[in-house]
């Protein structure tokens, strides 16, 4: 007998009635992405997280928020982390809108500075800004104050 | 490009084409900085100095370059003497200063404050030093001064010293990129230039060696810049003075220099150039400091409508 090679594909969330999940999230970052919707803070209906599920290109995590849809600054935050994450807007069971997320060309007041130096970690009143590059999956933030580049664990600087 | 209400932060925000109007500008002026022709250009102007660290040069050229032009200066004086002791923030300083200028010079600590003086100010903020950040106006005076004594386009020139710290360094790299220049960067190991900008230079297909033999540097460039190196970068004194005498400048060295080498240094020296070089031509150090009246003239006549 050949053994079957494609691997049984199991339900190991149900889906969802009506709510946002987050597919293809960088393997790892899930708990990030949580942290950045606020969670288990800010919803008080089911999350379900799956961590290191075999997506077509490796491994990836999945998140699925009941009854709760994205702002835009979330995604923003979210894309940071992310890069390749699809936001599905589930409605009555069914996707209502699916988008992958876009990596935006400024940042401002999402991302504190490493610099302890700059004068947006100050007392100032200024908040952070800084210009994203990204080539492929890398990320580069430049603080527009002091001109110092982000490239690394930038779910740890996160506001 | 409009000069009037522009502001002076970074090196980056110019192109070559500007930072050479800037030169050409300080060249016409150069007459009135040496006190042989006279000029009310910025009569009844008025320039706010907000240094709220040391400064010895760029302070009092700042000063000379605007009583040169008719002008006058306003000065913040001591910080433990103003409302800064009091607990105000830069930001509320500047939004009461410019209210008093036409201009506004700000050296601070922070890095990023000039910049973000630029967000809040309708008068031109000049940033004349942010922590380790830019200092945008000390560039320009290095490079009218090699234009004036050397040539800007393909200049050979050797930097030596802390390239690591130095932000005048970093600064001027990156404005020598735009000339073509070919870079010899000499450094103890402890002190090189971040790779990030020796990438950076590369990527503009620029020359780019580094060594950390003086000797061998010298004998094939046309300008030598050299920086200070700070005592307190190095946790053995033992090692300081041996980096330090590795990179000292002598009239001995400068026998297998070519004899247009200029050698230039942006002033406080410790002991890097000792002091018979001062003799030499190869010495613009001291001519050099003076560079920074005629072009931070052109500065301020630019950024206040006074020329176009």
């Amino acid at each position: 007998m050949t053994p079957n090679t494609t691997p049984k594909r199991e339900l190991r969330v149900r889906p969802i009635e009506n709510g946002t999940v987050i597919d293809h999230i960088t393997a790892g970052q899930s708990l990030n992405v949580l942290r950045i919707l606020g969670i288990p803070d800010s919803s008080e209906d089911v999350v379900s997280v799956v961590i290191n599920a075999l997506g077509k290109y490796g491994k990836k995590d999945v998140v699925k928020i009941e009854n709760r849809e994205l702002n835009v600054r979330e995604v923003d935050k979210i894309s940071l982390i992310a890069p390749n994450a699809v936001i599905n807007i589930i409605r009555n069971f069914d996707v209502f809108e699916k988008k992958q997320v876009v990596i935006p060309e400024n940042a401002e007041g999402v991302v504190r500075c490493i610099n302890p130096n700059c004068i947006s970690n100050s007392s100032e009143p200024v908040t952070s800004k800084f210009t994203i590059t990204s080539v492929g999956d890398r990320i580069s933030l430049r603080c527009e104050y002091c001109e110092r580049v982000i490239s690394e664990n930038i779910a740890t600087h996160l506001l | 490009m409009t000069f009037k209400d522009l502001h002076i932060i970074s090196m980056k925000d110019f192109s070559r084409d500007t930072i050479d109007h800037i030169l050409n500008t300080a060249e016409k002026l150069e007459p009135v900085a040496r006190g042989v022709e006279r000029s009310d250009l910025l009569d009844r102007k008025v320039l706010s100095l907000l240094f709220f660290e040391p400064s010895t040069r760029t302070r009092m050229s700042f000063e000379t370059a605007m009583i040169r032009l008719g002008g006058r200066v306003l000065n913040l004086g001591s910080v433990e003497a103003s409302s800064i002791a009091k607990g105000e923030t830069l930001a509320d300083t500047i939004r009461v200063v410019e209210g008093y200028s036409d201009a506004i010079v700000l050296r601070h600590p922070k890095e990023g404050s000039a910049r973000m003086a630029s967000e809040l100010a309708s008068v031109p903020i000049i940033n004349g030093g942010d922590g380790a950040g830019h200092h945008p106006t000390q560039t320009f005076l290095d490079l009218y001064t090699i234009r004036r004594e050397s040539h800007l386009d393909g200049v050979k020139i050797a930097l030596a010293g802390d390239l690591k710290y130095g932000r005048t360094v970093h600064s001027l790299c990156y404005a020598l990129s735009l000339y073509n220049a070919e870079i010899t960067l000499v450094s103890p190991k402890e002190l090189r230039l971040p790779d990030e900008i020796i990438g950076d230079l590369k990527r503009r297909n620029i020359k780019v060696k580094q060594t950390d033999s003086i000797e061998e540097a010298i004998s094939d460039v046309e300008v030598l810049y050299v920086t200070r190196i700070q005592k307190e970068r190095f946790p053995d004194p033992a090692e300081y003075n041996k980096v330090a005498s590795s990179l000292l400048i002598t009239p001995a060295l400068l026998e297998n220099a070519d004899p247009k080498l200029k050698i230039m240094h942006p002033l406080p020296r410790v002991n890097e150039i000792d002091p018979r070089v001062d003799e030499t031509e190869h010495a613009c150090y001291f001519n050099q400091s003076f560079y920074g009246v005629p072009v931070r003239m052109a500065l301020l006549s630019l950024v206040m409508g006074a020329l176009e």
